[in-house]
């Protein structure tokens, strides 16, 4: 059974992608982050991925990397984040963690596995974890019936899009571009050819992070994709604000928008 | 039989080591591997880095016995690799040379690099413009003010270098920036890691382009009469050290020996000995030990050297160190700049700070052992480099009151 599997399945049946939203946990402070996620929630998102910060984020861009580096000033802890993921199963949303890998090692791939379940957590997206070096994890996360979710890219070849389908448990997620997490643009044709590889390799849900930031652009991802993931537009709502109530306004204003995007879009 | 130690292939060396990486590097790095394996056992490529250690570096690099400054280690017998007398100035040009015509054997046209001390920057630009790849060097914006003189020569030598501002602004932070360019990059771009540590292959691979130091060293000591009791090296990431120490891992009777920077001292919060004062976990793609916090968060590290300056060390030295057959000492940046002081004023030989450590050790263990014991002090580094900040430190400037 998986929490994200089903959430995802009732959205397509709902004829629409899911609209998912990450945040870095204690940006700008741990309180306030949390509200911010379960505003994200009233305005539309479908599932949060609750980023614990860490001090290395290689495959983060300038916004998140200022904000995970001010929360990580701020003092937050990972604990931290199993409080966001109660708060926000309590607020209707599937709550999944996004996190770097060596603080989930530290902590202990046991217990954080079994504390995230405790929280109400759905599942651990894994951006420095490959099948290949995740057997621990997933073992971990199997025990408590978590999703493991794993990142495929345009270089991703033909056997390893296989080997990452097979890994992963609620969805794959894709990462059409090339590069680190930032607003782009043009969200363009690579995503539609990633998503339909990983589909062909035996993933039955795909799910696209591709900095996005309009509505129109999410429409255009969720004409082929399971899910939407947004991350810099919505962490940029609250660096933006000069305080952290106008922050979350805005990110309430952005979270519509985008959820307006995702049902327009077949 | 008993296995060799030497040459040890990776991935993993022991629980140590592996491929931590965002799967988007996954195909650069099997590309690279893949490329290195032929590359190693292919004769055009082993002939033509021959010819350039020969021809450019200016290998094989000489030993230097130096008994006005063994006076200080015991009167031990003390004998230097010389490294110092490369082209560029350190051990970094060996590897540098290796990975840059591997770059040309794939097919990349551009090449970038971190660099803590500028000593790998340097190496890197060097080899770009012998080859005519374009360069671009990430540094820690700390190091680029502690290290102007390195930035200008990089420039000089037509490569583009980059000061990274985030973070600790050290050459953790520069490492970041290099990962966030090859992802962006990675079609036209490879990354010319500076030291054995990394994703698979960097640590075995580094390793190997350095392995020629202990080659050269075992041989050199062999017809100077035998084998040292002891191989002293630096250790940040670990390659001059692993260099050195790979042709000696199966003479037991050859104690290795590594010096990390200990800054303020281990018991500090100020310091860089990764090996002594850390614990396992993942950085920067690959299990090592690791300077960090409860919560897995890297801590910030501190040395006088900017080479050292770096809270994680390869894998095969965490694997050595486990093993027991390699130990591993910390040296203060007060006992580096003692051995550096006085290396420069018996022997007239103005050693790296970073090398400076191994030095410092080098007194300890003669101290130690007495004058019966044969030293080898891997020399990793000139310390032209240094010159401002060894005066700053010794208060010879100008104007300066303490």
């Amino acid at each position: 059974m998986s929490a994200l599997a089903d959430r995802l399945d009732e959205i397509r049946g709902e004829g629409r992608a899911a609209l998912i939203g990450y945040l870095p946990v204690g940006y700008p402070d741990v309180d306030t982050s949390i509200k911010a996620m379960v505003a994200m929630v009233e305005a539309g998102v479908d599932i949060v991925e609750v980023g614990p910060p860490y001090s290395d984020p290689v495959l983060d861009g300038p916004v998140i990397q200022l904000a995970a580096a001010h929360a990580l000033e701020g003092g937050v802890r990972l604990t931290d984040g199993f409080r966001a993921v109660r708060a926000i199963a309590d607020a209707g949303a599937v709550p999944v963690v996004m996190s770097y890998f060596n603080p989930m090692l530290q902590y202990g791939l046991e217990r954080f596995a079994a504390d995230l379940v405790g929280a109400g957590g759905a599942g651990v997206i894994t951006p420095d974890l490959t099948p290949d070096v995740g057997e621990e994890w997933i073992a971990a996360a199997r025990a408590r019936d978590l999703d493991t979710i794993f990142l495929v890219a345009p270089s991703t070849t033909r056997e390893r899009m296989h080997l990452t389908a097979a890994a992963s448990r609620g969805f794959v997620y894709a990462t059409p571009l090339m590069g680190v997490t930032g607003e782009r643009a043009a969200v363009g044709d690579a995503a539609e050819r990633v998503v339909s590889e990983a589909r062909a390799a035996g993933a039955p849900r795909v799910c696209v992070g591709v900095g996005v930031s309009t509505g129109e652009q999410a429409a255009q991802i969720a004409r082929f994709a399971d899910g939407v993931i947004v991350g810099t537009a919505f962490v940029r709502c609250l660096t933006e604000a000069a305080t952290p109530d106008e922050g979350i306004e805005a990110l309430r204003r952005k979270v519509s928008e985008l959820a307006e995007g995702v049902r327009s879009a077949r | 039989m008993t296995s060799s130690l030497q040459s040890a292939p990776g991935p993993f060396f022991g629980d140590f080591g592996g491929r931590y990486v965002p799967e988007a590097l996954t195909a650069a790095l099997d590309e690279l591997t893949d490329a290195y394996e032929k590359a190693r056992i292919d004769p055009q490529f082993t002939d033509e880095l021959a010819r350039l250690a020969r021809d450019y570096t200016g290998r094989p690099s000489i030993i230097t016995e130096v008994p006005r400054f063994a006076r200080h280690a015991g009167g031990a017998t003390v004998v230097l690799k010389r490294e110092d007398l490369n082209h560029t100035g350190s051990h970094k040009i060996n590897n540098v040379l290796g990975q840059a015509l591997l770059t040309k054997r794939i097919g990349k046209s551009r090449i970038i690099a971190e660099t803590g001390a500028g000593q790998h920057g340097v190496a890197t630009a060097t080899a770009a413009a012998l080859m005519d790849l374009e360069c671009v060097i990430y540094m820690g914006e700390e190091d680029t003010e502690r290290q102007a003189l390195n930035v200008a020569r990089m420039r000089l030598l037509g490569a583009e270098v980059v000061p990274v501002t985030t973070g600790t602004r050290t050459l953790r932070d520069a490492i970041n920036e290099a990962f966030r360019d090859w992802v962006t990059n990675v079609e036209t771009t490879n990354y010319v890691f500076g030291t054995a540590a990394g994703p698979h292959p960097f640590p075995a691979m580094v390793r190997d382009f350095q392995r020629v130091i202990g080659v050269e060293a075992r041989a050199q000591m062999l017809e100077r009469g035998g084998l040292p009791d002891a191989v002293l090296a630096c250790v940040g990431g670990g390659s001059n050290a692993i260099g050195a120490f790979d042709a000696f891992l199966d003479d037991e009777a050859v104690r290795l020996i590594g010096c990390e920077a200990a800054g303020d001292g281990v018991e500090t919060t100020r310091h860089a000995s990764t090996i002594t004062g850390g614990r396992p976990g993942v950085l920067h793609g690959s299990k090592s030990y690791i300077l960090q916090d409860d919560d897995g968060q890297t801590n910030p590290s501190h040395s006088i050297s900017a080479g050292l300056d770096y809270p994680g060390v390869g894998p095969q030295h965490a694997w050595l160190a486990d093993l027991g057959r390699a130990e591993y000492w910390p040296v203060t940046d007060a006992q580096a700049m003692e051995a550096f002081r006085l290396l420069s004023r018996t022997e007239g030989i103005m050693p790296a700070i970073e090398s400076a450590h191994a030095l410092y050790g080098a007194m300890k263990l003669g101290q130690e052992l007495g004058p019966d014991a044969t030293l080898l002090v891997n020399l990793s580094g000139r310390g032209d480099k240094d010159v401002e900040q060894a005066a700053r430190w010794f208060e010879m400037l100008p104007g300066e009151d303490a």
